[in-house]
Formats: structure tokens, C-alpha cells, sequence
């Protein structure tokens, strides 16, 4: 396992860019860009990491970037790679296609659904903050139940996310995962990982948003730790349909206690004040979800052996 | 009129008594929301030209943003972005470090900070200033770790715009919060309007 | 799996149905058309948010969850899910309303046509902003201006209290001509600006619109396929009458556009007389009637030519304002007799027909060449992707083109060439 003194010294982000104070996609995307080397050509579409990437004639970022439309990421990577592919450079690149959760399971999702029955050679990865944040926290496809948003403003959220990963697992993809950047480790050996196989590569990562979850900025990673370590946010991966447990949900299916939901809750603003039932009920679907999992993962079977 | 006469005539050309106030502040500091509030209190006191707009393009929490304010005794018709305002306010003092917050302040015009400091006279502009901040925190208006000063801020502008009284501002207010969050934030205008030190340019400094 | 949240009724119930407090409100212009919609009494929202627009659907869907508006938010995937929703809730009676901008109206470009061609009584606010690449989010008109031939009604606004009646207003429109009607307004300067608007009395509203009556009902006992293939030429039906084919729909779609003309007129006529307002019905002048040169343009940008026009006044040029608040359909008859005896008119348009000239300067253009009149048109290209436009540079772009008429040096190029006001190429 890739320790952080391994971690490659060359930067690929600029110092500043235009995110959030205590933003958690730049975390994210420092050690995305580490783990590709740089070698990698971004689409980006309409996003808060369009905003983060910088405005003309001035970038944050050293590797070559394409803007997309919002709905049309991972077509337009499609169209990148197979031209790499029809010029013979299909190698020379990592084509990263990097689109938050609006963008990918809302109104996205065709595109990506396409290009995921075509297997193209592409990694693309979902930064999921749960909400349109670009243009002001709406609710997504992504949002939790019960969150309240600038298009649930009073009531929360009344319906449940969707679970993105599964939706893509069931395209038989080569390789699924998820990730938090609040363990930026996990997360860059996932990338590596992702690098070296061809076709279409999925990474669903969790990024903590201070403006639209409303928190204290500096307890983003703090955040997205808790969300982990409550199962609210589970880290795995799934290749060729075999699931693993990574990082801390795979310590804690070792021998640890998943933490009370509440302590996650309670730190954001965004969750409606829930009575203890309901909760209760919170707790529950998180358990029901967790033990799913843990029991799919056939590798800590073996382990406990 | 010859030719350069005449574009010089259009440049200058100001609608009668159009009162131009930009709010420097960091985004989720709530200039955009002062700026609402001032024009709907200018409205209440007669302004009947009273509009507010932010700065056009994205807003993210901490950058410096820019909302402006116009006020008028006819209907505004330019819409366009201020260039020359007679007012600035800056919400936090720490905005001069990075942008130039006098930009286009006509010579004789107020700049109002918000700032725990005492601040000199300055050779060219009339300066109101307060620790809206202070008064903020210690009035508990403070969200998700950060002190509310926008509206606090609102009571210098009573110095400086004699037309707009307290009880305008807080007719103004109704529109924007419930009465338990009203009643706080009238008191620290109130607060900020008492305490705020005005130096007119000729230096002697005039307390509130 | 079905949850608590899920489960529960709607926290508030209806508290106060339809009364928005009437009286004057400093607001913005998403505000003015989430009330306009609000007091129009509309049944069903469906929006995707997207710069400046989203807060018109915020407000909506705030109504819409306290009680205060009883109608349906659906919080859809897209903007062409957006207005397919529309659509649904359109023929099945509902009165509906969405709102977009720039790539979401492109987005929705393939449903607008459905819209139109359908026949629904659709109201959407379309939030002008400039269309990518390369991104950008602040003004321009090009977003409406490249769906002018998508067969809705397009009315644009000057300001926040426009906003709001223009929204009553077509809904009423809408649904006496059977045709979706685009409200067009500048994002940013009257989306997030706000201003002084009157708000009227909800009852008086309701009074205003009467309930809204489908074309063709759905009817279990008279069944109807709605928009099937239809095919070039007119077909018998089961019953042995001679039905249109695809050419005569299109004819009566564009013939219903062109009618349309004295139904906008009358429509802000009645509103004026009953709340004392006018929108300018197809268009508005100002110091008009002795101006020998005109400037036409549409939006917000109108109170800033008048501004300028005044400029023109005080040096002793005979200049007048004309804003087209009728885009589509294009009241050229209107236009004609208003500007024939013109001698000089600049167009200013915030979006390009790229590879021509501005889309008002070749429909006025079009418009006058039943003109016997020897008027000669300039158009410019202003404020495109949010750039500032000041009151003085349309004052002194007018004032070069008077100049040079007046010295006779107006050439063949000024006449056939896109002039470009501020651009710093
Ligand atoms: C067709 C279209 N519809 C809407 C938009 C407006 N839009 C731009 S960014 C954005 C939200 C993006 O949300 P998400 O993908 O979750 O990324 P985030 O901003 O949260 O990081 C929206 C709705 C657009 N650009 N294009
Ligand atoms: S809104 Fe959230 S995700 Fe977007 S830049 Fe700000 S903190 Fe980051
Ligand atoms: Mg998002």
C-alpha cells in the first residue's frame, strides 16, 4: 500500500484557484492528478470544477483541460479517446472525465450509460457533493433524503438518492469504485489502479462542500472521515464483479463499529432537525446497506480465516 | 458643440440626483443582501429610482464580491455597472490588502469600513467607520462560524444618507427576516449607528 | 423502500392559497416572475436550475412547499425533461410554467418545437444569457434569438414590473391563441437587480385569466391520438372527412402566430385599463414622433437608449427610441408604419445571426423593404457575453451615424456590415 512519503512530490494544481474556502474537491483532484502523473487530458462539463479550473486566459491546473456542455462529459470523452485511438496515441494519455453528481446521475446519465455499454477507454469520475452547488444547491439525483436544499427549502429532500456505483457496476464495466477525499491515500491508489486497465473505469468520490452542506470550512475532511466511518459513505471497489472493502470501511469491517449516524448529522446544517425515529429509521438503512456489503466482499472472509 | 465637446458631453452625462453606492464584502458575507435591504429602505424614504444588483458572474464563499446600490428621487434607468460611486462600504477590512476598494470614489466621497481599528483621516474621501464585527458577535449574529455584519453595517449609511431614518430601515427589514431574527438585527443597526465615528475631510473626527 | 419522510403528508397544508401580498416590493426579476407565475395560478412547475434562473425555481418551489401556492413542483433530471413535463401536464388541461437560459433553452430546443407544433398554452421565462463556448454566464439575448423560429411567442421586457405582468399577461395570451409563450429578460441586470415593482392583487389576477380549456380534451369516449405521423397530404379519417396533412398543420401554426398580433395588443390593453400598466403591447416609443433617427432594440437595454436618447435631444439631434417588446411573431406590418418616414434607424442587438447581421437589424431590414422610403439601416452588435453597455456609447453611435448621414458619407458597408459597439478587437 502506497504510504504518503511514497506519494509522488510533483504538483500538478497551481497555488489558488477559485473554489470555496475549505473546498474538499481540490483535495480530491491534487491527488487524482498525482496518481495519473499528469499524463491526462481532462473534460470537465458546466460544474463548481469548472469554476476551480480557472477563467480565461488563466488555469489552476497543468494538464490540458476540455470544457464540455453539462450533459455531454462522457460522450465528449468518447470522442477524445477514440480520437487518440484513430490518431495511434491512445496511450500517451489518461483520458480523465471528471463530472459532479448532478452531472453524472442526473442529467448526464445517458451519455454515460452509452459510453459505459461501449466499455470506452476512459476513467471517469463522479465528484459527489451531493447538490447542484455550481448553481447554488439544488437538489440532485445525489442529495440525501432529508437534506434541505434551495429547491427543498422547507420539507428537505423527500426522496432517496440514487446509488450511482450499483447503477454502474450493472453496466459490467471493468472496474467501479468509490472514494472520499478525505482519504486522499485511497483515493490515489484507486486512481493508479484505474490507470493501468482499459475501458470504461468508474470512481464515485465523496466531497465534503462547506458552502452547500453548511459547515465550518475547516472541518471538511473531519466530515468526510465521519461520513465514512458511519457507513453513511462506504469505500470499495469492484473488479470484474468481485467487491473489496478498501482503506477505513475495510478496518472497520475488520474489527472496528460503525459510529452513530447522528454525530454525522448533527455537524451539517443542511439535514433537516430529525425526531429520533426517524433517525432511528437513518440508522437502520445505513446498517441494512453496510452489512450488504461487507457480506459481498468474499476477500474478508478469507481474511478472518 | 464641436465633436469632442460632444462626447465629452455624453461621458458626462449624470442623471440628476443619482446616489451610486458599491458594498465590497466576501462571498456568504451577505453584501448582496445590505445592498437589497438599502435599496428597499431608500424606497421607503422617497428614493423612488431604488435598485440593487450584485456583481454579474459567480459568487464563491470567501473571494471578495461587489453588490452596488442606486438610489434616485426619479425611476433608474441605467442599469449599467457603477464606475464612480459617491459611497463604498467594505464589510471586512481585510479586502485592502487584495483589491483596490476606492477605485472610481469620486474625491469627497465616503468610504465606510467595517474595521476593529481606529483609521486615519484621509486627504480625499470622508470616512465613517465602526467594529460592526464586534458588535455582531456580540449581539450573537453569527452563522456557521461566521459574524453577520451586513446588515449591522446598514446604520452607517444613516450618517451619510440623512433621508434614510431608522424607522425606514426597519420597516425595510420586515421584508427580509422573521420578527425574532428582525428584532436582532434592528438592535445592532442601532448599535452600529450609535457607535460608528465619522471623519468628514476636513479631519475633525465626529462621534456618532 | 418507502421511509418516514417518504410516507408523511406535506408538513404545512395550504396555508394561505394564492395571496401573495399586493402592494409595491423591492425585488428581482426572478422574483417578479416566480410571483407572476405564483398569482397566474399556476398548476404545475418543472424546472432544472441553471444560471441566472435558478432562483425564479427556488421561489417556486418555496411557494409551492409552504402552502402558500397550490400547485406541483417536479425537480426533473434536465431542461428537456423540463419541458416534456410541460408538455404532459400541458395536454392533459394543468397550467403550467417552467423557466430556463442559454443551454438549457438549447437543451429543451428539440421539445420546444413539440410545444409549439402541439399547440399548448406553455409559459416559460427564458433568462437571456449568453450561449457557450466558451462559457459564460452573464448576458446577452442569444439564447431566445437563435429559437425565434421554434413557432412560440417571444415578448421581451425592460424591467422588473414588465416581468411581472408580461408573466400574467401570458398566460392569458397563451391560452386564448393556443401557442407557448417565451417571456424573454436580460439575466443579471433584471434577473438579480432588484427594483421597485407592483404587485397586484391575486383576485384581480385570477379575474384577469380566465380557467384554462384545452384544445382537445382527453375523452375516453372520443379518443384521439395526439400528434401522430402525419403525412405530407390531406388524408380521409374513418369517418370520411379530409384531414390535414403536415403542410396544413404548418400553415395554421404560423397563421395562428400572425393572428396573434391584435390578440398581445388587446390582452395589454385590457391590463392597462384594469391595473393601469402597459407593456407596450407589440412595441413602445419614446420621443418618437418627430425623430428623424430611431434606435430599435429589445430588453433592458431600452431604458439605457432612452437615457441616451435624451443625450441626442439636449445637442439638437432628433433622435427617438423604438423597443420591440413583440419579437415573435414579428410585427413588421406595425414596424412599417411606424418607421417609413424615418430617414436614419440603428438597431442594437445583444445577439448576432453569426455570419449576418444582428437578427432584429435583418427582420427590421426585411420589414422595410416594402418601404417605398429611402430609410437606411445600421446595425449594431452590443453587450454580448455581459459586456457593459453605458448610455453615452449608444448616444455617440448615433450621433457618428447622424454625422456621416448628414455629410453623406454613409457607405454601401455601413449598411451590409455588423457594426460592433466597444469592441476592443
Ligand atoms: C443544459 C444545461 N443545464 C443547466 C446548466 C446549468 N448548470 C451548470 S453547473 C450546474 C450544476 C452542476 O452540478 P453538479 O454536476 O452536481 O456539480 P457541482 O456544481 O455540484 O460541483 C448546472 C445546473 C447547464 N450549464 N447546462
Ligand atoms: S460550492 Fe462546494 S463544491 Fe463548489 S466550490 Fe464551493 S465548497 Fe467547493
Ligand atoms: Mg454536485
Amino acid at each position: 500500500m502506497t504510504t504518503i512519503l511514497d506519494l509522488p512530490v510533483e504538483e500538478y494544481m497551481l497555488p489558488g484557484n477559485r473554489s470555496c474556502a475549505g473546498c474538499g474537491l481540490g483535495i480530491g483532484l491534487r491527488y487524482i492528478l498525482k496518481a495519473l502523473d499528469g499524463k491526462c487530458i481532462m473534460v470537465v462539463p458546466a460544474s463548481c470544477l469548472t469554476v476551480l479550473g480557472g477563467m480565461y486566459p488563466v488555469s489552476s491546473v497543468r494538464v490540458p483541460w476540455i470544457n464540455s456542455v453539462f450533459p455531454g462529459t462522457a460522450a465528449v470523452a468518447s470522442g477524445v479517446s477514440i480520437g487518440l485511438k484513430a490518431l495511434n496515441k491512445e496511450n500517451d494519455y489518461t483520458v480523465l472525465a471528471m463530472a459532479g453528481d448532478g452531472g453524472t446521475v442526473d442529467i448526464g446519465i445517458q451519455g454515460l450509460s452509452g459510453a459505459s455499454e461501449r466499455n470506452q477507454n476512459f476513467l471517469y469520475i463522479c465528484y459527489d457533493n451531493e447538490a447542484y452547488m455550481n448553481t447554488g444547491t439544488q437538489r440532485s439525483g445525489a442529495t440525501p433524503r432529508g437534506v434541505k436544499t434551495t429547491t427543498t427549502p422547507l420539507e428537505g429532500k423527500r426522496h432517496n438518492p440514487k446509488d450511482m456505483p450499483k447503477i454502474m457496476e450493472a453496466h459490467n464495466i471493468p472496474y467501479v469504485a468509490t472514494a472520499c477525499v478525505a482519504y486522499p491515500i485511497d483515493l490515489y491508489d484507486k486512481v493508479k489502479k484505474a490507470k493501468d486497465i482499459k475501458g470504461l473505469r468508474y470512481i464515485h468520490l465523496l466531497v465534503p462542500c462547506p458552502s452547500g452542506w453548511q459547515y465550518d470550512p475547516k472541518d471538511t475532511v473531519n466530515i468526510g472521515q465521519l461520513a465514512v466511518e458511519t457507513g453513511a459513505f462506504i469505500l470499495y471497489e469492484v473488479e470484474n464483479g468481485e467487491l473489496r472493502l478498501t482503506g477505513r470501511s475495510r478496518r472497520i469491517a475488520m474489527g472496528g463499529k460503525l459510529k452513530s449516524i447522528d454525530e454525522y448529522l448533527n455537524l451539517q446544517n443542511r439535514f433537516l432537525k430529525f425526531t429520533p425515529e426517524e433517525i432511528e429509521e437513518y440508522q437502520k438503512e445505513i446498517n441494512q446497506r453496510w452489512e450488504i456489503l461487507v457480506k459481498r466482499d468474499k476477500s474478508l472472509q478469507k481474511e478472518e480465516n | 458643440m464641436d465633436e469632442n465637446e460632444v462626447r465629452l458631453f455624453f461621458r458626462n452625462f449624470k442623471e440628476v440626483d443619482l446616489i451610486q453606492i458599491r458594498w465590497h464584502g466576501r462571498g456568504g458575507q451577505g453584501a448582496v443582501t445590505a445592498g437589497r435591504i438599502l435599496a428597499t429602505a431608500g424606497y421607503l424614504s422617497g428614493y423612488i429610482g431604488a435598485t440593487s444588483a450584485p456583481f454579474f458572474g459567480a459568487e464563491r464563499r470567501g473571494a471578495p464580491v461587489i453588490a452596488t446600490t442606486k438610489l434616485s428621487s426619479q425611476p433608474i434607468r441605467d442599469l449599467s455597472q457603477i464606475i464612480s460611486p459617491n459611497i463604498v462600504v467594505v464589510l471586512d477590512h481585510t479586502l485592502f490588502k487584495s483589491i483596490d476598494v476606492t477605485q472610481g470614489l469620486s474625491n469627497g466621497g465616503w468610504l465606510i469600513i467595517n474595521t476593529p481599528d481606529i483609521i486615519n483621516p484621509s486627504p480625499k474621501f470622508n470616512i465613517v467607520y465602526v467594529n460592526a464585527t464586534k458588535i455582531a458577535t456580540d449581539l450573537g449574529l453569527v452563522y456557521a462560524g461566521v459574524p453577520l455584519v451586513n446588515t449591522p453595517m446598514l446604520g452607517t449609511l444613516l450618517h451619510v444618507l440623512p433621508k434614510i431614518d431608522l424607522s425606514s430601515m426597519h420597516k425595510a427589514l420586515e421584508y427580509f427576516f422573521s420578527p425574532t431574527a428582525l428584532a436582532k438585527n434592528f438592535d445592532a443597526i442601532s448599535q452600529v449607528f450609535r457607535e460608528a465615528r465619522v471623519i468628514p475631510l476636513n479631519n475633525s473626527v465626529i462621534k456618532g | 423502500m418507502k421511509t418516514i419522510l417518504e410516507k408523511g403528508p406535506k408538513t404545512e397544508t395550504q396555508k394561505n392559497p394564492k395571496s401573495y401580498p399586493s402592494g409595491t416590493h423591492i425585488i428581482t426579476g426572478n422574483q417578479a416572475t416566480a410571483i407572476g407565475a405564483y398569482l397566474s395560478g399556476v398548476q404545475v412547475v418543472a424546472a432544472y436550475p441553471i444560471t441566472p434562473q435558478s432562483p425564479v425555481v427556488e421561489e417556486l418551489a418555496r411557494f409551492i412547499e409552504s402552502g402558500e401556492l397550490n400547485a406541483e413542483f417536479v425537480h426533473v433530471e434536465s431542461e428537456h425533461s423540463a419541458m416534456s413535463v410541460c408538455i404532459g401536464a400541458s395536454i392533459v388541461g394543468a397550467r403550467v410554467f417552467t423557466a430556463t437560459s442559454a443551454n438549457g433553452l438549447a437543451y429543451m430546443c428539440e421539445q420546444l418545437h413539440w410545444a409549439s407544433g402541439s399547440r399548448l398554452p406553455i409559459v416559460m421565462a427564458c433568462v437571456n444569457r449568453a450561449m457557450a463556448a466558451p462559457w459564460s454566464v452573464q448576458n446577452d439575448q442569444q439564447d431566445s434569438m437563435s429559437q425565434r423560429d421554434a413557432g412560440w411567442i417571444q415578448l421581451f421586457c425592460r424591467n422588473n414590473q414588465e416581468i411581472l405582468d408580461t408573466v400574467i399577461q401570458a398566460f392569458k395570451i397563451a391560452e386564448k391563441v393556443y401557442l407557448p409563450v417565451m417571456v424573454c429578460y436580460d439575466g443579471y441586470i433584471l434577473s438579480h437587480t432588484v427594483m421597485p415593482v407592483e404587485v397586484p392583487n391575486a383576485k384581480d389576477v385570477q379575474d384577469f385569466i380566465p380557467p384554462y380549456v384545452p384544445h382537445t380534451p382527453i375523452d375516453l369516449k372520443k379518443p384521439v391520438n395526439i400528434n401522430p405521423v402525419t403525412l405530407p397530404d390531406p388524408r380521409q379519417n374513418a369517418d370520411g372527412i379530409v384531414c390535414h396533412g403536415y403542410l396544413e398543420h404548418k400553415y395554421l401554426h404560423h397563421t395562428a402566430l400572425r393572428e396573434s398580433f391584435p390578440v398581445i395588443e388587446e390582452i395589454d390593453n385590457e391590463f392597462k385599463e384594469r391595473f393601469g400598466r402597459s407593456c407596450g403591447g407589440l412595441c413602445s416609443t419614446y420621443k418618437f414622433d418627430d425623430a428623424k433617427i430611431v434606435v430599435v432594440c429589445a430588453g433592458s437595454i431600452s431604458l439605457l437608449s432612452s437615457i441616451a436618447i435624451d443625450m441626442l435631444r439636449e445637442v439638437g439631434i432628433p433622435a427617438g427610441l423604438l423597443t420591440l417588446r413583440t419579437y415573435r411573431p414579428f410585427p413588421n406590418e406595425k414596424l412599417l408604419q411606424l418607421l417609413h418616414d424615418k430617414k436614419l434607424i440603428v438597431t442594437i442587438d445583444k445577439s448576432l445571426s453569426y455570419g449576418y447581421q444582428g437578427p432584429i437589424c435583418v427582420d427590421l431590414k426585411s420589414a422595410l423593404f416594402e418601404s417605398s422610403s429611402d430609410t437606411l439601416l445600421i446595425g449594431y452588435i452590443a453587450g454580448l457575453g455581459g459586456r457593459d453597455v453605458k448610455p453615452y456609447e449608444i448616444a455617440e453611435a448615433v450621433y457618428e451615424t447622424w454625422d456621416k448621414y448628414n455629410k453623406g458619407k454613409i457607405v454601401k458597408r455601413d449598411l451590409t456590415e455588423a457594426k460592433w459597439i466597444n469592441c476592443k478587437y
